[in-house]
């Protein structure tokens, strides 16, 4: 006989009788705690249960509410009826009825027995601690909590804020040193009963009956004043989650669980038959001495906190809806905008999309409907190219084609004549790399056949649209990576302009230099073209300084031949 | 929240409220086996009209779930729904000629009996046609789930409506009683959805999918609602206010996080697009009984003439819950 079991019960009574079953018919005394709230059938029943077992015994109850030292008055009880009644025990191991071993018995008393004076109790001081959920560390031993968290919270809310305004502290009796950590402990008898017939006991009790959470602190403060081998570290596996409830295991868990190689878990879903059943038979596995190893636990629940609370950037849906700025990420990955290209240079799109090896989009915020690449009716993850459906809900529509098209960047074009609304967006986003040609918007007007009337007014409508656009893009709240040039600048240098914006942009053929080269539209006349604009009264500022007879932008050979960048 | 407006709702609720129980009076009892209610059993309610073809596997598949006992309003059905639901050893119906739209598209029948037998248990409420998919429902049953809540103090749990739909014609293969009808509408739109906040109701507003893709492009506005909260821990002050698009108190609506988290929800699946909605459709848009004077069946009709196909190259294949949680439409949240 070297280890016993304290089991604190009170929901799902049939599974701890299960369990302490168990754990009796290996030769380990249990000594149960039933909540006194439980009901009187409920606790004879129980008891009659596990009337032919000698070795489990029922002690004193408690009313036990959470965070209260109701818990630790429980263990205690129990704790003293066990080194009474049991005089063989050494190690004594504090468990929940809702726990469940998870390796043979022999195995956690050979464990033991190769470790007889060593105190298995996380045991942190309170600087030390990240894990508490409710921002109460130190404060826990210095401020009083005689009000219950989950009947009256407002009442604790309220007093606690008054004592910090008042600024009370209590101070702890002996130069005791709070200590936090997990409350499931596996004692040494030396160390146990030191503790609970300390002959100051009663003034620490008197102590740590008004701090807040005492099952976390008592005994493992206490225990630095007695123990002389602690290993800080539960022997129960037990995971909290963001709110500070325990994660629970299902029937789904058993590979998790069985890898673990921890002695006992916590806490099991009471109908998790499977769980039940597979650790509760004696399984062949001869005798293994791993050290419990919940790394890949860890790693699973701490997975979960970050879904919870940071969630999958640029993934809006019907359980997450970050309010403006709380997005971690507007769109989930990078994507390149570009306008005025494609009025500047004939074939654009498939010449980028050869460039880069990606798909290139056609202005996708087109009024008429959206240019998806191909020209497709519908793309990536069924999104219409509709236009009404777009302007619904311009922004969802982008963050969702960037959501749907992980893994691939997306490419389009954006010009003035399109619907604007999405502007504001795109600057916002940190993942949009905007690259805008100022002006270029008037290369169509000047090949076009309209009737000069018509075209000043258009050019009056997009140099406003554009500007809008442009001074969205210069706030100093823009997180996207901008490059504007006006057109006159841009065709100055066009090839080194452009390769800037693709060794930005990466990609399977980064580093190379641009072989092929897209060509320009023919730009002769331009000059005169923008200049007629002046003269009608609409001055065209935003494509820069064209003189009205460029020499650069003339054709070389007096032909129509279009000008062929290099 | 302004008082003023707090005090609207709950006005709004209370009305909700004595509707229901004047509604209720067109219930007529076929069966009543709610006595075998346990405490702590999940209840499953439904409104429909006949459905006789789909019951044996909606039945089967929320049984299979751990939903303990099924409660049916039966709205006057002539294919013999009522008599097969009657003969079913878990389910309580009752049963009423009355117009559909006039109880709030059965809401208010439902209201009536969710305060009446729905009070502290976890309630499912859902169609013949929508079943709920939730994180871990190949090896959790819905109790698992509910426990985990209750325990969060979460007292509602939000699914999004996915339409499903066949590859091809929705006539070509017919659906078979029993049969899962994800056999045959194995497919969905996998991110085309549009999300738009209440801040009435604080409830999220979503569009989008096949519907919205085929029938309403040019006015999306009227596309149907794909948000549902389908699983609320009920309590007699509780109100569905449409549908089960929202409800009040409000605070129910909150299913999702405002903080960049996500919390746990699920999916409903929709089996709507087989080759019964045809004929439902005719006969819906005879009867007149559908939502906003039922345009949206008027679309369908006028979408559907030719028998269409919703499929397109870029529709997903079901697979399971866990491929709908890696393409965005469901959350696992810190269930783990």
């Amino acid at each position: 006989m070297s280890v016993g079991f304290v089991m604190l019960c009170h929901t799902a009574l049939h599974r701890a009788a299960q369990v302490a079953r168990h754990w009796a018919e290996r030769d380990c005394p249990v000594v149960i705690h039933v909540d006194q709230r439980v009901s009187k059938e409920a606790y004879s029943g129980l008891k009659s249960d596990l009337s032919d077992l000698p070795n489990v015994k029922f002690c004193g109850r408690h009313k036990c509410e959470w965070g209260t030292w109701s818990l630790v008055a429980a263990s205690q009880t129990a704790s003293e009826m066990m080194l009474a009644e049991f005089p063989n025990v050494r190690h004594v191991f504090l468990s929940s009825g809702s726990c469940l071993p998870l390796r043979p018995v022999e195995e956690l008393k050979a464990y033991l027995a190769a470790r007889p004076r060593t105190d298995f109790i996380e045991s942190v001081t309170t600087e030390d601690v990240e894990w508490t959920v409710d921002g109460l560390h130190a404060e826990r031993f210095q401020l009083r909590f005689p009000f219950s968290w989950k009947r009256h919270r407002r009442l604790f809310d309220g007093y606690v804020e008054l004592q910090r305004k008042v600024g009370f502290k209590r101070t702890m009796p002996d130069d005791l040193v709070p200590h936090l950590g997990s409350q499931w402990w596996c004692l040494t008898r030396q160390t146990l009963s030191a503790i609970l017939q300390d002959p100051s006991r009663k003034a620490y009790d008197r102590f740590f009956k008004l701090v807040w959470i005492p099952d976390e602190s008592y005994y493992q403060t206490l225990v630095r004043k007695y123990s002389t081998h602690i290993e800080s570290r539960s022997l129960t596996l037990s995971k909290f989650d963001f709110q500070g409830k325990p994660h629970v295991f299902y029937d789904d868990h058993l590979h998790l669980l069985r890898r673990s190689d921890c002695f006992v878990a916590r806490k099991i879903w009471h109908k998790a038959d499977r769980l039940y059943e597979t650790f509760l038979t004696d399984q062949d596995r001869g005798t293994v001495m791993a050290e419990p190893a919940p790394g890949k636990i860890d790693r699973v629940f701490s997975k979960a906190l970050e879904r919870r609370t940071r969630g999958r950037a640029g993934m809006y849906m019907h359980s997450r809806f970050p309010n403006p700025d709380w997005e971690n990420g507007k769109t989930s990955a990078p994507y390149s905008v570009f306008q005025g290209f494609n009025d500047l240079f004939e074939n654009f799109e498939p010449w980028l999309a050869r460039r880069l090896g990606t798909r290139v989009h056609g202005n996708l915020f087109d009024p008429v409907r959206v240019r998806f690449s191909g020209d497709a009716d519908v793309y990536a993850g069924c999104l219409s190219s509709a236009a009404a459906i777009r302007d619904y809900d311009p922004e969802h529509f982008l963050t969702s084609l960037i959501w749907n098209t992980r893994g691939e960047r997306q490419v389009f074009q954006f010009s003035p004549r399109d619907e604007q609304r999405i502007g504001a967006f795109l600057a916002s986003d940190g993942n949009a790399q905007i690259s805008v040609v100022t002006g270029a918007w008037a290369v169509p007007l000047f090949n076009s056949n309209q009737d000069f009337h018509t075209i000043r007014k258009t050019a009056a409508l997009l140099q406003k649209q554009e500007i809008d656009f442009v001074n969205i893009l210069r706030r100093v709240q823009t997180r996207a990576e901008v490059k504007i040039w006006s057109l006159a600048e841009f065709v100055e240098e066009p090839m080194e302009n452009l390769q800037s914006i693709l060794d930005a942009i990466g990609g399977p053929s980064s580093g190379a230099r641009i072989t092929e080269a897209p060509r320009m539209v023919d730009l002769s006349g331009f000059g005169q073209f923008l200049q007629n604009l002046k003269n009608q009264g609409m001055n065209p500022h935003v494509t820069g300084d064209f003189p009205v007879n460029q020499p650069g932008m003339q054709p070389r050979s007096g032909g129509s031949r279009p000008y062929l960048v290099r | 929240m302004k008082v003023v407006q707090r005090y609207k709702l709950r006005l709004e609720r209370k009305r909700f409220l004595i509707r229901a129980w004047r509604k209720a009076r067109d219930l007529l009892l076929v069966a009543d086996r709610t006595d075998q209610i346990r405490p702590n059993d999940v209840l499953c309610f439904v409104t429909l009209r006949n459905e006789r073809i789909r019951l044996p596997y909606f039945l089967r598949y929320y049984r299979d779930r751990g939903v303990s006992h099924f409660v049916f309003v039966d709205n006057d059905s002539t294919d013999g729904t009522r008599e097969y639901l009657a003969g079913q050893g878990d389910c309580s119906v009752w049963t009423t000629p009355a117009s559909y739209k006039r109880s709030r598209f059965g809401m208010d029948w439902l209201n009536a009996l969710l305060r009446e037998y729905g009070h502290g248990h976890w309630c499912v409420v859902v169609d013949p046609d929508e079943f709920l998919v939730y994180p871990f429902c190949d090896t959790r049953p819905i109790p698992a789930l509910t426990d985990w809540l209750e325990s969060s103090s979460i007292k509602s749990f939000g699914a999004m409506l996915l339409d499903m739909y066949p590859k091809g014609p929705i006539t070509t293969q017919p659906y078979s009683e029993g049969q899962n009808p994800f056999d045959i509408a194995c497919w969905f739109d996998s991110g085309n959805y549009m999300i738009k906040r209440n801040w009435d109701f604080g409830n999220l507003w979503i569009q989008g999918g096949p519907r919205a893709r085929l029938f309403f492009p040019d006015n999306p506005e009227r596309a149907p609602a794909l948000n549902k909260i389908p699983l609320v821990k009920w309590d007699k002050n509780y109100a569905f206010a449409s549908s089960t698009h929202m409800l009040l108190p409000r605070g129910l609506n909150l299913v999702f996080d405002e903080w960049g988290g996500e919390k746990a929800s699920g999916v409903l699946m929709h089996a709507k697009f087989l080759d019964t909605f045809t004929t439902k459709a005719r006969e819906e848009l005879q009867r007149k009984q559908h939502y906003a004077n039922s345009h949206e069946y008027k679309a369908y009709a006028a979408g559907l003439q030719e028998d269409p196909n919703l499929w397109c190259k870029w529709s997903e294949r079901f697979i399971n819950w866990r491929q709908l949680e890696i393409l965005g439409l469901m959350s696992k949240g810190n269930w783990a």
